[in-house]
């Protein structure tokens, strides 16, 4: 893998050149001298974990955010767009996930929006309908130009975005996800699209998770980690293995290290018959063949990539979502939740990856946000017992260290890590026998960090079963007794203890490599 | 002339540092006692106990329906269909205590029930408003919008659209009664406002609806049960506007569905976000809403009785209220 360009800058064939680009938000380096090359008509892939800084790149490209520093060069001409109707004007499209479109108009009108051809100061609709359906026809669609927007499945309202994009003369078309809500069918028009695209000599920045489809469509990628561009090479030169393993920041064969993270070295005999399975579970748009069973008092780590499935599962283990299809057995018997509230009731608790959307509650204090889960238990006749409430959180906030300088303190106010204790703390004081941790570290300090490895073993040491979503490789490794991997949706591979290794759990994320073991049957 | 300059402006910025330390609750309690002083001086009449049970007997409905506001707010919502609440229970009422069918002939009878049914219907009609927010996700505002346009219509229709009026004693205490010399409102005013203040502190619906206001994601999550505590607290909303209702006719010994609970939903949400609870949710006093119904109501009562024009003092009334919102802004202070 070359470090280079796989063209080099200057050449007559670039298109779009970003060098040394800096962007940096309150606290937050987001962008630290990220380079992007395009050449004329080709697909350029990007990936990289959530928050390696691929969207707020495009966001600089594309105007909605302002650069803090480097050059942008599109087609030989320095550029430096301040809003996203300039960077249109000037050859730079991007079509979103949710496609920003007006429902209610006709395909037509949401092709030529704001530059709908005129004849005498009104609008020219026979021309508008005629040009919009050339636009579309190009791409080998032919559909009724005149009906609403709404009427179109979402993989042809895309269609409808890049014919606008088309329409507006556009050098750079960004497409952000655009699968993510497709099925296969659709995900084939669209390549088509692209491919259609491409031979027009229009270029196409493809950013996604799924890296299958990096493959069939894309020519070069870049790989971002941490703000920074890591690597830039052909997709042909490159296996998913290596993408993966760059994403993360490993190299392949790298031995495990041992003492990254607060975990020790477990050696538990765990109970060999799982009390909590999910077998083959179905949920769109994301989960296509997921399963995961638990054990008592095992650290169960759930991998894979970024949109994998991870967070779908575990909200479908919790009762928050319901699934299409599959089936939930807990002690043996067609599990009863239908709700948190009933996981709750079964000795399950969640901590969500989203602490600030769906975890705290900003106004409460450090008490009532610790309190929240349990109040049922703390209650006579819907009035909460005082004393007992007040003797929990002061057992909790001295057991998990808590720092605050009053219980009655908003949660707010608390750091990252600390806040993480409060609502580990939610749950703890239910002694539950589950725990779904999402992102358990996420956004906190080294500190707090090894503070709750430390927790989360000496929990599962009691008996208590964790089942551990992180993106983070190391943690995966060191803490896990057993490791199931998620890839598109479906359940690639399991590994126990002796098998749990970082090459292993990359390949099986990358490429589901692994055969998935015959542990499934339901 | 410089020192007076530099002291000028150290004492406005002690005062702008006052404003922006001090609760939004504080401030309400500041502005009603300024107001009352006021009124101390250049109000005849106003210090009597006369006035005085006078206004505690007109502000006494504003509480009770504002203290129901207080936990619709504090949940994140809003009610706008009190004041037409208030007009069924008000219409319902007569209706059965000047009923001569059977049972309801008997005052023994007739009167309690012409009591509890339309405070309960006021209830059923609060479950309607919790059900279509929760059932179909329908914003608050337009859900409640529904009673608001229509329940004046079946208050309307209940009482065949004409004014009703009665002469019945026993039915008009609620109103009138002052056992002790306190009128009987200002008693359930009293203790209405003691039970709100325990049940939103130490009771789990409390707390449950200051975490649905404060993060309704986060509360589902943590097993609230979201769908029937929002019901829960338009049903409470319901159950005080319907005995509202009552208060209103028993005092005008009449029952007018045009003018029972007019404008009360304005009042009620005024009064709750003057007195410091933010209309995003997530926080709620009642001893505020408290100072703010009594500071709107004294708004509304100093104007009238210095013959101030009805319309100047809707709009006066209504900056009241907009400087109390700006107020709330988070981290007080000119943009």
């Amino acid at each position: 893998m070359s470090e280079h360009p796989p063209t080099p800058p200057g050449s007559q064939d670039v298109l779009l050149e970003m060098r040394d680009i800096v962007k940096v938000f309150p606290g937050v380096v987001a962008l630290d001298h990220a380079r992007l090359t395009v050449m004329k008509g080709e697909v350029h892939a990007i990936v990289g974990q959530n928050g390696a800084g691929k969207s707020t790149l495009m966001k600089v490209l594309n105007g909605a955010y302002r650069k803090d520093g480097g050059t942008i060069v599109l087609d030989g001409r320095e550029v430096d767009f301040i809003t996203p109707h300039q960077a249109q004007v000037g050859g730079i499209s991007t079509i979103y996930q949710e496609i920003n479109l007006v429902p209610f108009r006709s395909v037509a009108e949401n092709i030529f929006m704001g530059r709908e051809p005129r004849r005498f100061g009104l609008i020219d609709w026979p021309r508008m309908n005629r040009e919009a359906r050339e636009i579309l026809a190009h791409f080998g669609i032919q559909l009724d130009v005149k009906q609403p927007l709404l009427n179109l499945n979402v993989a042809l309202q895309q269609m409808v975005a890049i014919a606008r994009a088309v329409s507006f003369g556009s050098k750079l078309v960004i497409m952000d996800e655009p699968t993510s809500s497709l099925d296969e069918r659709e995900v084939a028009t669209l390549f088509d699209a692209i491919h259609r695209l491409k031979a027009s000599g229009v270029s196409v920045i493809y950013i996604s998770h799924r890296l299958d489809e990096l493959h069939e469509v894309g020519d070069n990628i870049t790989i971002m980690r941490d703000g920074q561009t890591i690597e830039e090479t052909s997709l042909a030169s490159v296996s998913k293995l290596e993408i993966v393993a760059r994403m993360l920041g490993k190299n392949i064969g790298e031995l495990r290290r041992e003492g990254t993270t607060g975990f020790a070295e477990r050696k538990v005999d765990i109970e060999s018959a799982p009390f909590y399975r999910a077998a083959h579970i179905e949920a769109e748009p994301v989960l296509r063949d997921a399963s995961v069973e638990l054990r008592k008092g095992e650290i169960l780590g759930l991998s894979g990539l970024l949109g994998s499935g991870r967070t779908e599962l575990a909200r479908i283990l919790f009762g928050a979502d319901k699934p299409d299809q599959g089936s939930l057995t807990l002690d043996g018997k067609p599990s009863p939740i239908a709700s948190p509230r009933d996981a709750i009731r079964e000795g399950i608790g969640y901590c969500s990856e989203d602490r600030k959307a769906e975890g705290i509650i900003p106004e409460m204090s450090v008490r009532e946000n610790l309190t929240l889960a349990a109040l049922p238990t703390l209650t006579k006749n819907g009035i909460i017992d005082p004393n007992e409430q007040q003797a929990i959180v002061d057992r909790f906030v001295a057991l998990l260290s808590i720092k605050t300088s009053d219980v009655e303190q908003p949660i707010s106010q608390l750091s990252g890590g600390n806040q993480q204790k409060v609502l580990l703390a939610r749950w703890l004081c239910l002694n539950p026998r589950l725990l779904l941790l999402d992102e358990p570290t996420r956004g906190i300090d080294v500190g707090a960090k090894a503070e709750i490895h430390h927790l989360i073993e000496t929990l599962a040491d009691e008996g208590m079963s964790v089942l551990m979503i992180t993106s983070e490789i190391e943690e995966i490794v060191e803490g896990s007794n057993r490791v199931t991997v998620l890839r598109d949706g479906q359940t690639v591979a399991e590994f126990d203890r002796a098998q749990i290794g970082q090459d292993a759990i990359i390949a099986a994320m990358a490429e589901g490599s692994d055969p998935m073991p015959d542990t499934v049957e339901v | 002339m410089s020192s007076v300059t530099s002291q000028l402006s150290s004492r406005s910025l002690s005062l702008t540092d006052l404003v922006r330390k001090s609760s939004q609750t504080e401030r309400a309690l500041f502005a009603l006692i300024v107001l009352s002083l006021y009124n101390a001086f250049f109000t005849t009449n106003f210090l009597t106990v006369a006035t005085l049970r006078v206004n505690l007997t007109q502000v006494a409905t504003i509480v009770i329906v504002a203290v129901g506001m207080t936990f619709v707010i504090g949940s994140g919502g809003i009610d706008l269909s009190v004041g037409a609440l208030m007009a069924i229970s008000g219409a319902l009422a007569p209706k059965i205590f000047t009923s001569q069918w059977g049972p309801l002939s008997n005052e023994w009878i007739g009167i309690p029930l012409a009591i509890v049914i339309p405070v309960l219907v006021a209830g059923a009609f609060g479950y309607f408003n919790g059900y279509l927010i929760t059932k179909f996700s329908i914003q608050p505002i337009i859900a409640t919008l529904v009673l608001f346009l229509g329940g004046r219509g079946i208050a309307k229709a209940l009482s065949d659209g004409n004014l009703v009026e009665f002469n019945t004693p026993h039915f008009s205490y609620i109103g009138r009664g002052r056992p002790l010399g306190v009128p009987v409102q200002v008693i359930l005013m009293i203790v209405i406002v003691i039970v709100a203040v325990w049940a939103l502190r130490s009771t789990t619906f409390g707390r449950y609806v200051l975490a649905i206001g404060g993060n309704e994601r986060a509360a589902e999550l943590a097993g609230v049960p979201v769908t029937r505590v929002k019901r829960q607290i338009y049903v409470l909303c319901g159950l005080l506007a319907g005995l509202a209702g009552l208060i209103v006719v028993a005092i005008n010994t009449s029952s007018d569905p045009y003018q029972v609970g007019d404008g009360m939903e304005l009042d009620a949400i005024a009064a709750v976000a003057v007195g410091g609870t933010p209309l995003t949710g997530g926080h709620a006093t009642v001893a505020g809403t408290v100072i703010g119904a009594f500071f709107i109501h004294q708004v509304r009562y100093t104007l009238i009785s210095h013959g101030v024009p009805d319309g100047t003092t809707r709009m006066v009334i209504a900056a009241a209220i907009l400087v109390a919102v700006l107020l709330q802004r988070p981290k007080a202070g000119w943009r």
